[in-house]
């Protein structure tokens, strides 16, 4: 019996990237709270663990790669991958459900308060028992038009998400390669590429999305401290911009997986897990557009 | 596939069933679940000496009334000329990290990763967990979350050094409250707890739903696979929300943010929200996994299957779904209004029902059972008795209008004390020395182990329970002194302390005992009952088990 495996189960050799990651985590949040009280080499200390952890995601997911081009992620263990993303994505929901929780409670039981000049202060009662009515958003905040950029950007990114549906199915009926012509094939991007275009557009439109908003942040009407609609929309909208921003960076690494040939027609979890992703941002991004920008801003005056 | 199987053998000599990886790689690289498994039950017994290690201090301060320690400690901690605030706030420190220690650093990695490790996939026929690399990383990021807890002890936190803001760090206490790095150690911690917590939970609940070996349905598992199952998917929705929360602390202190800031229109109770959300189901992370345990022990040493198993099973999933709509029951005194705060007394209640199906079926295990007294059998009888006192007193706090007067005293603390003190550790006990001999190959004394037993239930008992008097009488919690009337009844609690502490050196020498003589162990040594796979293998198992998977009937 010894050293017969007559399982499909995946028994991993010892690994030394838990551990650099999680030592890496303590320099970088440790360093983050020096930094964050301006304390001497906090942005140091915080710098390399940060440069720790990237390295640890870099060489693990490495690993999983060669460990699946090898053979190793049987039809079993693609299906623990399914399961452990998709409970993934489960956390992410609920972590999301935190800044939503946030949000509807000032939107749903405003306070009085009122934006003077960029000063933030309260609306004073009519008398000293009762309140003025609450308002939300603040008095006086202009708000950012929900049918500008945030619908263009609605529109990028329920167009990428056809996109990347549609290299999927390129996939699965194995339109791959082809000759090399026109402006694709400058990229190496054969005719019959379906997998690879598809992937190119959904990045493009992934950036896009990411330089708009990031533009939209620079011109916002409002500062991020110092009030709760600024508060929760920064947060919320930017957290979303990060997943972005991760989810980018993860149909890059499938682009790049594509060139090298990694994906077959029956075995390409690495894409479909990033497109699992993808489509759970737009979903967030749905939410937060018809929440956040066009029920959260009704009737406060538009920036012009 | 089958193409790429043929060129697999590469890494066949890491399947040796007994082929140990060096000491640096099967500890710090360990890809392994029982290895990972004993990392964790360490990690939880040196977190707990020191969470323990805490109480005793708190309970020498509250030993009389009036201030005895607490200023000579600030000193050696502050440096002289300490002030009686700075002394004040080293009680909040010790009372936040007993906290976050023993449910974060103890309970937790002991139940889940201890146990729920080594036991869980061997239970259900496994060779391992789903990801064991990811397994690794769960183990190893509780090291940096624990260093920057202990950590924030020494740099200054608001009035004096360390995070003296409770373990539920509510706003505003945490935010202006307390101004310095500590409390950003803290909720870095947490944070870290939590990613911890989540890829583990993860790990669990594919490796209970895909590793399952042939024949091992759904309504086969143990009721320990069920339990850790239920806590995996608590832990799952849970602890996103909490990281939510103090994400918002972290940027409210730091960057501006307004969150739980009035001035800015923000809303401390928010906090508290979004702090019970996670926090209820976290009490019940804390026992579940215990009900689990306890229910492998009663049905091995009653020689019966358990009574009412699928009604075991549900109801464990019932506490888990009615656990997450409950949680205003923690703010009762935060200004809710009377219908909310019914709403929330009754749901609360409705816990009750799926409870009592669990202690009543245990009772039923054992009627008519051949029950033998073996150690952890006691501990399991120690834990539905006061699990069950614990749990009535949360029927009484459950009422709105009762926790008006009960809240924030020391009939609370009392009440969770039962459940987990009593509860949660006397289930850990029972796993302990249920499993000590299967896991190191070695017994424990069966003499030391009884005597362990019965001074740690007389030292607890005589510390909580006075603290229901002291509740009832009106004594707020989270004080390091209090009027000349509670003295009587704290005394007592004080000398129960020193009682339970006296049982840790029973435990600890038992410990010792069996590594340098303790009998060598046989693959099932409880006999007849103990019918789960782990006692299909021998004491400790091979490195790797079930190279060829079991098939279950």
């Amino acid at each position: 019996m010894a050293g017969a495996k007559n399982h499909d189960y995946h028994i991993l050799p010892p690994s030394i990237h838990p551990f650099v990651g999680s030592m890496s985590a303590l320099l970088a949040f440790g360093g983050l709270v020096m930094w964050m009280h301006e304390m001497p080499y906090g942005g140091i200390v915080s710098s390399i663990g940060w440069i720790g952890i990237l390295y640890t995601f870099y060489a693990w997911w490495s690993d999983v790669v060669k460990e699946a081009q090898s053979g190793d992620h049987t039809p079993v263990v693609q299906l623990h991958l399914r399961y452990g993303m998709i409970l993934f994505i489960a956390s992410e929901v609920m972590f999301f459900v935190g800044w939503f929780w946030a949000f509807f409670d000032f939107s749903l039981f405003p306070v009085p308060l009122q934006v003077v000049d960029g000063a933030v202060e309260i609306i004073a009662g009519p008398n000293s028992v009762t309140q003025a009515a609450g308002q939300f958003p603040a008095k006086g905040l202009e708000v950012i038009d929900a049918f500008g950029f945030p619908l263009l950007n609605t529109l990028i990114l329920l167009c990428s998400g056809t996109t990347v549906t549609w290299a999927h199915h390129a996939l699965i009926s194995n339109e791959r390669g082809g000759k090399l012509t026109g402006l694709w094939g400058v990229i190496g991007v054969g005719e019959n590429d379906n997998l690879k275009k598809g992937l190119w557009i959904t990045i493009a439109l992934g950036l896009l999305f990411s330089s708009i908003q990031i533009y939209e942040y620079a011109v916002a009407p409002f500062a991020f401290a110092g009030l709760n609609y600024s508060s929760a929309f920064y947060m919320a909208t930017g957290f979303h911009g990060f997943h972005v921003f991760v989810g980018t960076i993860f149909l890059i690494v499938c682009l790049v997986r594509s060139y090298k040939g990694h994906f077959t027609p029956r075995q390409h979890f690495g894409f479909e897990a990033a497109a699992w992703y993808w489509h759970f941002v737009d979903v967030v991004w749905l939410f937060l557009f018809v929440a956040v920008y066009v029920w959260g801003g009704w009737g406060a005056p538009v920036h012009g | 596939m089958t193409t790429v199987a043929a060129t697999h053998d590469h890494a066949h000599d890491h399947h040796d069933a007994d082929h140990h990886p060096g000491f640096f790689a099967r500890w710090f690289m360990s890809t392994n679940h029982k290895d990972i498994g004993t990392l964790y039950l360490i990690f939880a017994i040196l977190a707990g000496i020191i969470g323990g290690g805490i109480s005793g201090l708190m309970r020498a301060e509250l030993a009389q009334p009036g201030i005895q320690y607490l200023t000579t400690w600030a000193a050696m901690v502050e440096g002289e000329g300490a002030s009686i605030d700075q002394a004040y706030h080293l009680w909040n420190v010790l009372i936040t990290a007993h906290g976050l220690i023993m449910v974060f650093f103890m309970v937790m990695p002991a139940l889940i990763g201890g146990f729920g490790n080594w036991f869980i996939p061997i239970m259900i026929g496994a060779p391992d967990m789903a990801f064991p690399r990811m397994n690794n990383v769960s183990f190893w990021l509780l090291v940096p979350a624990f260093i920057l807890l202990l950590g924030s002890a020494f740099v200054p936190g608001g009035t004096g050094l360390g995070a003296g803001t409770g373990w539920t760090v509510y706003a505003p206490l945490s935010t202006y409250g307390s101004q310095g790095p500590a409390v950003d150690m803290a909720i870095f911690s947490l944070h870290l707890a939590g990613a911890s917590s989540i890829m583990g939970a993860i790990n669990f609940i594919t490796t209970i739903f895909n590793m399952r070996a042939p024949g091992m349905t759904l309504h086969k598992m143990p009721l320990f696979v069920w339990s850790v199952l239920v806590t995996a998917f608590l832990l799952l929705l849970a602890l996103p929300v909490l990281a939510a929360a103090i994400t918002m602390l972290l940027t409210d202190r730091n960057f501006g943010t307004t969150f739980f800031d009035p001035a800015g229109g923000g809303d401390p109770v928010l906090y508290q929200h979004l702090f019970w959300f996670f926090g209820h189901p976290e009490v019940y992370i804390m026992i579940l996994p215990g009900f689990g345990i306890v229910s492998q022990i009663i049905s091995t040493f009653s020689k019966k299957p358990i009574f009412g198993y699928l009604g075991m099973a549900y109801a464990m999933v019932a506490i888990g779904v009615v656990g997450f709509v409950v949680w205003a029951h923690h703010m009762f005194t935060t200004g809710l209004d009377v219908n909310t705060k019914m709403y929330f007394t009754a749901a609360t209640m409705v816990i009750a029902v799926p409870t009592g199906i669990k202690i009543f079926s245990w009772i039923a295990t054992m009627w008519g059972g051949s029950i033998r007294f073996t150690v952890p059998m006691v501990w399991s009888l120690g834990f539905i008795f006061m699990f069950t006192v614990g749990g009535v007193t949360g029927v009484v706090l459950a009422n709105g209008g009762v926790d008006n007067y009960m809240h924030d005293t020391y009939y609370v603390v009392a009440h969770f004390h039962y459940v987990l003190s009593l509860g949660a550790v006397f289930s850990l006990f029972a796993g302990f020395t249920y499993w000590f001999a299967k896991m190191s190959g070695r017994h424990l004394n069966e003499f030391l182990g009884h005597l362990h037993f019965w001074v740690f239930f007389l030292g607890v008992n005589i510390i909580f329970f006075p603290m229901h008097f002291l509740g009832l009488q009106g004594m707020p919690r989270r004080y390091p002194d209090y009027p000349d009337a509670f003295a009587y009844w704290n005394e007592i609690a004080s000398i129960g302390y020193a009682i339970m502490a006296g049982s840790m050196v029973i435990f600890f020498v038992n410990i010792a005992y069996a590594f340098l003589a303790g009998r060598k162990a046989e693959g099932n040594y409880w006999g007849e009952g103990a019918t789960t796979l782990e006692w299909t293998l021998s004491s400790p198992p091979p490195f790797h088990q079930f190279e060829t998977l079991p098939k279950i009937d």
